[in-house]
Formats: structure tokens, sequence, C-alpha cells
């Protein structure tokens, strides 16, 4: 099952490789990772989607609070929540991938002769069936956020 | 006054009590050397290699608890000290070590004796710092034993690049009354809930065990689980990690537990209907087949680290919290509580608890068994050292066959006196341990017991203990192979003993032991062993290396058949299943 782990991170050299590298020695898998500065920017919040069962996911969350400069953490799945991921598509004039972008909210940025900048937002699971349905032909570039989420209500996680 | 990046650092570490650095010196740390030469504040030993430094230093944090400090220079030196931050790890020994780096610009550019330290180490340490400006290194240090100290203890590598302790560029001595971290809360009290609900379980239970580990000795609370067992009178095992929290003469110690624990400490676990694991982490040597595990038991589990609840084997009832404070609160509750032990299964668990080790339990008095053969058995070498000694050694171990016999049969009735590599399993962890015990307890005896394989992995160390009169007794418990790997070639590889035998070019131990400018005696007959070590150890100011050439073709048993296997199911001989 699909996970997504929000984590507040002290902002420090090296506090994201230990993260990332946990989740390596504990043997799970990164789907997406995303992370930046947040408040007053001493801390930062990660958000890191990975798979696995309730389990797996108790036990990786215990270990990623173990991590001496990890602040907080907390599993959204477990509750109600917010989920959004944002994607940049560079490609060929096309009309389908401008009609598929533009019902994610899609943006162009840019657009000459030969090629079309757009961004496009959604929950993580209509931008994978967008992806999809782009397919590969006219397709230059493609680029994900990874996706961000919040709890749902009043729950709050920060400091 | 203002200081040098290399005597801040010696301040501090005076500071947090440091006697004892364990180092190696090289380029990028010679700042910090000269500080040492001039500073006079802690004592460095200098060891033959810094792996050697790593486990002298944990040796002295195992013994003491207080953490042990290395310090090596970059590169190789950084390098070599890797097993000794991952032995520490697994054990969760509070040691420091400090790497000198390449300057600050030159970091990332492939110059000479450059190694990504805190990239290297960061799977195997519990945190790392690396300096960035000189005036953080008192604040720095203070965290590192803050960190290396409380919670789960852990390694801490702190990582100085050479400029930092430039001696031309000086700063203010400053750093925080105390340690403030907000992401690190290490303290935490049990659930008075979760004391409550384990307390109602454990007195009504017919069948109880405590199953104890090292986090008893590191949590100092060896006396409050004797307490407990005051009220209970429950059997009690230890882990290999554990041996000397619950007295090993008590009544209702059963033995170590596990791949190599007494018949009677795994049955008891394998028919518990409550266990009691404190400071014990499930261990896959302990638990066997995790599905197969303690089939009846409900499981209460004590420990500092939430992680290690729940990750193998599934608690019914879990207890985050220090131990010592954990266990207080469960005695209290048990004292207060209305429900009274049932005195009667009790009696009727521990009874038959000595049936079995009628049955199948260690025969602790193989020594004075008269045979025709001269031949030593290694498990007699550990019964006759155990006497020698009176019991009262400090015994750090190698890996291997040996190590097992020293957990079987050196009855250990105090904390910490038993120090060994039970989570990582390094050999030539004994001989560097034993320098570090013996400088914290120079008026005790210390006693490495080690294996011929083994010893050759840290000999070097045997030219320290010359140049710091360090008069440990080594007990080479020589069978001519990596006796371990050969009892598992024996048992699962039809005898085929690739790679683990070098009877014909073993070193004559005696003549390097006095190359070294120590003592070395071999023993190849059983009616000369009680005398020699005798001798050994009546030279108090000596270091005597006592080569004991025992019987090659002991097998260490019982031990848990795998794989798919639970805790019931052991051989208990060479061929015979129990
Ligand atoms: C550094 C290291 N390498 C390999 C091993 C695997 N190993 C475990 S026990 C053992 C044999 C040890 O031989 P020895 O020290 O003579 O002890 P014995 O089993 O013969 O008592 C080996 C090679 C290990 N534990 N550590
Ligand atoms: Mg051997």
């Amino acid at each position: 099952m699909k996970r997504i782990i929000s984590i507040l991170i002290e902002n420090k050299p090296g506090a994201l490789a230990r993260v990332v590298g946990l989740f390596h020695q504990r043997g799970y898998n990164i789907e997406t990772l995303n992370v930046g500065p947040v408040f007053d920017g001493s801390y930062s919040r990660m958000t890191v989607t990975t798979r696995g069962s309730e389990n797996d996911v108790e036990q990786i969350t215990k270990q990623i609070n173990k991590i001496i400069d990890v602040i907080k953490v907390s599993d959204l799945t477990e509750g109600e929540h917010h989920e959004y991921e944002f994607i940049l598509v560079k490609f060929i004039h096309n009309e389908k991938i401008q009609k598929i972008l533009k019902k994610l909210n899609g943006k162009i940025h840019e657009k000459d002769k030969n090629a079309i900048v757009m961004s496009a937002w959604g929950t993580s699971s209509n931008i994978e069936i967008a992806i999809k349905a782009i397919g590969k032909a006219n397709l230059l570039e493609i680029v994900r956020s990874g996706s961000i989420g919040l709890h749902e209500g009043e729950k709050v996680l920060k400091i | 006054m203002k200081l040098s990046g290399g005597d801040l650092l010696l301040r501090a570490l005076r500071e947090e009590g440091v006697k004892f650095i364990f180092g190696y010196p090289g380029g990028a740390a010679l700042h910090i050397y000269d500080s040492i030469f001039k500073q006079k504040a802690c004592d460095h030993i200098l060891v033959r290699h810094e792996q050697g430094a790593t486990h002298a230093a944990d040796g002295y944090s195992r013994a003491t608890g207080k953490p042990g400090v290395a310090l090596v220079t970059s590169g190789p030196g950084a390098t070599n000290a890797i097993t000794g931050l991952a032995t520490a790890y697994m054990d969760s020994v509070p040691l420091i070590v400090i790497s000198g780096q390449v300057q600050s610009h030159l970091i990332g550019t492939d110059s000479f004796q450059e190694t990504d330290m805190i990239g290297i180490s960061r799977p195997i340490v519990k945190h790392s710092f690396i300096v960035q400006d000189t005036k953080d290194i008192p604040k720095i240090i203070q965290e590192a034993f803050h960190i290396a100290t409380t919670g789960r203890p852990g390694p801490v590598v702190i990582d100085i690049p050479k400029d930092k302790t430039d001696p031309t560029k000086l700063y203010e001595y400053k750093k925080p009354k105390e340690v403030s971290l907000r992401s690190y809360q290490p303290r935490v009290l049990p659930h008075p809930g979760q004391i409550k609900k384990a307390c109602k379980n454990i007195l009504s239970a017919e069948r109880p065990v405590i199953y104890a580990g090292g986090g008893v000795i590191l949590g100092n609370a060896h006396k409050e689980l004797i307490a407990l067992n005051k009220l209970l009178k429950a059997p009690v095992t230890n882990t290999l990690m554990g041996l000397g929290v619950y007295p090993a003469k008590d009544k209702y110690f059963m033995g170590m537990l596990g791949m190599h624990g007494t018949y009677q400490a795994n049955m008891a676990m394998h028919n518990a209907d409550v266990i009691i694991a404190v400071g014990a982490r499930f261990d896959d040597r302990i638990t066997n087949t995790p599905s197969l595990f303690a089939p009846n038991a409900r499981i209460i589990h004590i420990d500092v680290d939430p992680a290690s609840i729940s990750k193998i084997i599934n608690a019914d009832i879990p207890i985050v919290g220090q131990v010592k404070e954990s266990l207080n609160a469960l005695i209290n509750e048990i004292k207060r509580s209305k429900i009274k032990i049932d005195t009667e299964a009790l009696e009727s668990w521990n009874q038959q608890v000595a049936q079995w080790r009628q049955k199948h339990g260690l025969d602790h008095e193989l020594y004075l068994q008269k045979t025709k053969s001269q031949m030593i058995l290694p498990q007699v070498v550990v019964q006759e050292l155990y006497h020698a000694t009176n019991g009262n050694a400090w015994v750090t171990s190698d890996v291997g066959q040996h190590q097992m016999f020293v957990a079987q049969y050196y009855h250990f009735n105090k904390p910490r006196r038993w120090v060994n590599s039970g989570g990582l399993g390094t050999m030539g962890f004994g001989l560097p341990a034993a320098m570090g015990v013996k400088l914290a307890f120079p008026k005790d005896e210390v006693v490495c017991v080690t294996g011929e394989g083994s010893i050759q992995m840290c000999i070097q160390e045997l030219s320290t203990c010359l140049q710091y009169n360090l008069p440990i007794k080594i007990i080479n418990i020589n069978n001519e192979a990596l006796g371990m790997v050969r009892q598992w070639q024996d048992m699962n590889y039809g005898g085929r003993h690739s790679a683990s035998t070098y009877s014909d070019s073993l070193p004559n131990f005696v003549k390097l032991a006095e190359s070294y400018g120590h003592i070395g005696m071999k023993v190849t007959k059983k009616a000369e062993l009680k005398k020699t070590l005798e001798k050994a150890f009546s030279m108090k100011d000596r270091l005597v290396f006592v080569d004991v050439y025992v019987d090659p073709n002991e097998h260490v048993y019982p031990m848990l058949v795998a794989p798919n296997g639970s805790m019931k199911d052991m051989w208990i001989k060479k061929n015979v299943k129990a």
C-alpha cells in the first residue's frame, strides 16, 4: 500500500542523506521525495512516498524518528489528508497532451513554433493517470515534484 | 585565554571526564596531537592499528559505562576505524571517534588521504558531526557525549578538517550550560497504563520467564531486575549481551538462551505463557524462526528504543521507557496489586525447568572428570579459568566456539564483567577490548579468552600492552582451526572443511608473545592445565599468553536447529536432537 510520510528535519548538512540512506539500509524503496526549508528556514519539511504494509511503515517511521536530526515524523496515510503533486512538461505541439494537462490545472508557460512548456498539478494518482495517457510520442521532458501533503482538519505537523 | 581548535577539543574532552584517548596519528590529526602533547589533559594510548583503538575505547566503555574515545587521522585512519564503529553500533556502546579530515578547501577534490568519513560511517553511527566552525568544537563535543550516552546509547563520529585545528587561529572557549536539542529528547518514562497491564499479566501468569538483555546493563538496572525477581521468583535467562545482569549463581538463573543457549532456557522460552523481555531485542540468534517463536506466550517488552519493539516479534504489551524506571514502576505496581502470584503454579514451573536442566543441562563439572586421554576439552579450559580467577575476572573474548564456551561455562555474577562483540561478531575484538578494560580497572584481573584465529586479527596490540604495561592474561583456546566455521561445515556441508584449517602454518605463540616482550606458555596435556593457569595468574605484573591446545573435534551444543526450527528444536550433542 502507498504511504505518505511527512518529516520535519533540522536544516543541517547531511541530514537529508541520513533519511534517504535509512530507507536503503532498512530495505525500503523511496517512490517520490520532496524537501524544502519551511518557517524560519532552520528546519525542512520532507515528504516521502513509499510502499509497505502497516508493520513496515510503523517500523520505518520509528527508525526515522531515531535519526537525531529528525524533529517529527507523521504518516499522513494513517488518516484523512490532502496530497498533491506538481509536474512540468515540455512537448512538441500536440492537442491531446494539452488537453490532458488542461484538465489537471494545466498552464502554458512557454510556447514557440516547436515546443510547449506546461505545468499541471493534482493528486498523484491523477498525475500518474495523466502521465500514462500522455505516452511517449511528442513528449520531450517531464519532471515531477513528488507528492506533498498535509493532514486534513485540525491535525497539524509543526514544532 | 584564547585557544586553538586542538586545545578547545582537549579541554572539552577533559570536561567530559575523559581519561584516555586511544589513537594513532597522521597528517590531518597532527595539530590535535600537538595539543595532546602540550596540554596533558588526557593520557594518550598509542595503539598499533586504528581498529585496536576503537575496540580498546569500546572495551573501556563497556566496562565503565563511560564513553571511550578514539582518535584517528583521515583516509586510511578513518576507514580502519569502521569495524570498531560497527561493532559498537550493533551493541549500543557509547563510543566517540574523532577523525581528522583534510583541510576544508580540499574536501571533495580527492586530495591526499581524503575519504568521506561522515558518508562511510553514516549507517553505523548513532550520529555524526563535521566541524565547520572551530568555535563550535566545545559545543559539538558536549552534544556528542550527550547523544552517545543517553537513550539507546551508540557511537558518535566527529570529523574535524585540519584547518579547524590550526594552532595559529585562536578562539574563546564557550559552550552552553547544558545540551538542548529540539530534535532529540531521549528521556522517556513508561506509560502507567502499560505498567498496569503488564503487572496484571505477570501476576496471573503460570509459566513466566524473564528474558533480559544488554539493555539492562546499558541502563544500569541490574539491581532493579534482581529486585523484580525477588517478588516473582520466575526463571530468568540472559542474552549473550546480558550475561551478568542476573547473577549466574542464583537458583532462578537458567543460563543464556538462543542459538547456543541452555536447553532449559530455550525450552522455558518456548513453553512460557508470559515472557518479560527487558532490554533485549529478539535477535535472530535468539528467536530461531520468528513465526514459531513461543507460541503460547504473551510478550511484555520493555525497551528504551521504540524501534526495537515489535520489530521481529509482536509485543502484546509494549513498554517504551528507560529500563530502570520501567522496572521500578513495575515493582511498585506489583507490590500494590491485589492479585497475588500463583505460587503453586510458579513452583511447578520452576520444577519443570529443573527437570529440563537435569535432562540436558550443561555439565559444569567436566573438569573433574577422569579420562584416559590427555586431550583438553575447550569447555574445561573455561571451567578451570573460572576457578583460577575465583569467578572474579573481567573476561573479554573474540568470536567463535571459544566465545560460546565462555558464555556457557564462566558464571558471570556481575554486570559488565563479560565483554564481547555479540551483535557484529567481530573477530579481533578481544585483545584491544581487554586493554581498555585493564586501563579502567588496573588492579583487577582481566582475561581475554580467544581463539588462534581471532587473536591474529589484532595481535599487533601485544606491542601496545608492553608500552603501557598492561598485564592482561590471554587464554588462547587453540583448536588449530576456525572452529565455529568448521562446526557449521561438519553439520551442514558434509564435513568439507573449506578454508577453515591451517594447522601447518600457525605461529609459535609462545615465541610470538616473547618477541613482544611478554611471557608465553603452552599447554597440551590435561594434567598441566590447572598448574599452568595458576602460574600464569600468579604473575601479576606480566602479560601472559597461555596457548592451550584443545580437542579440535569439539562442537558447541546445544544448538538451535535451523532453518525452520523453533526454540525447542535443539541439537543436544553430535547428531542427536533433543
Ligand atoms: C572479522 C570476522 N571475519 C570472519 C568471521 C566469521 N567467523 C566467525 S567464527 C570464525 C572462526 C573463529 O576462529 P577462532 O578465533 O579460532 O575461534 P574458534 O571458533 O576456533 O574457537 C569465523 C571465521 C567473523 N566473525 N569476524
Ligand atoms: Mg580456533
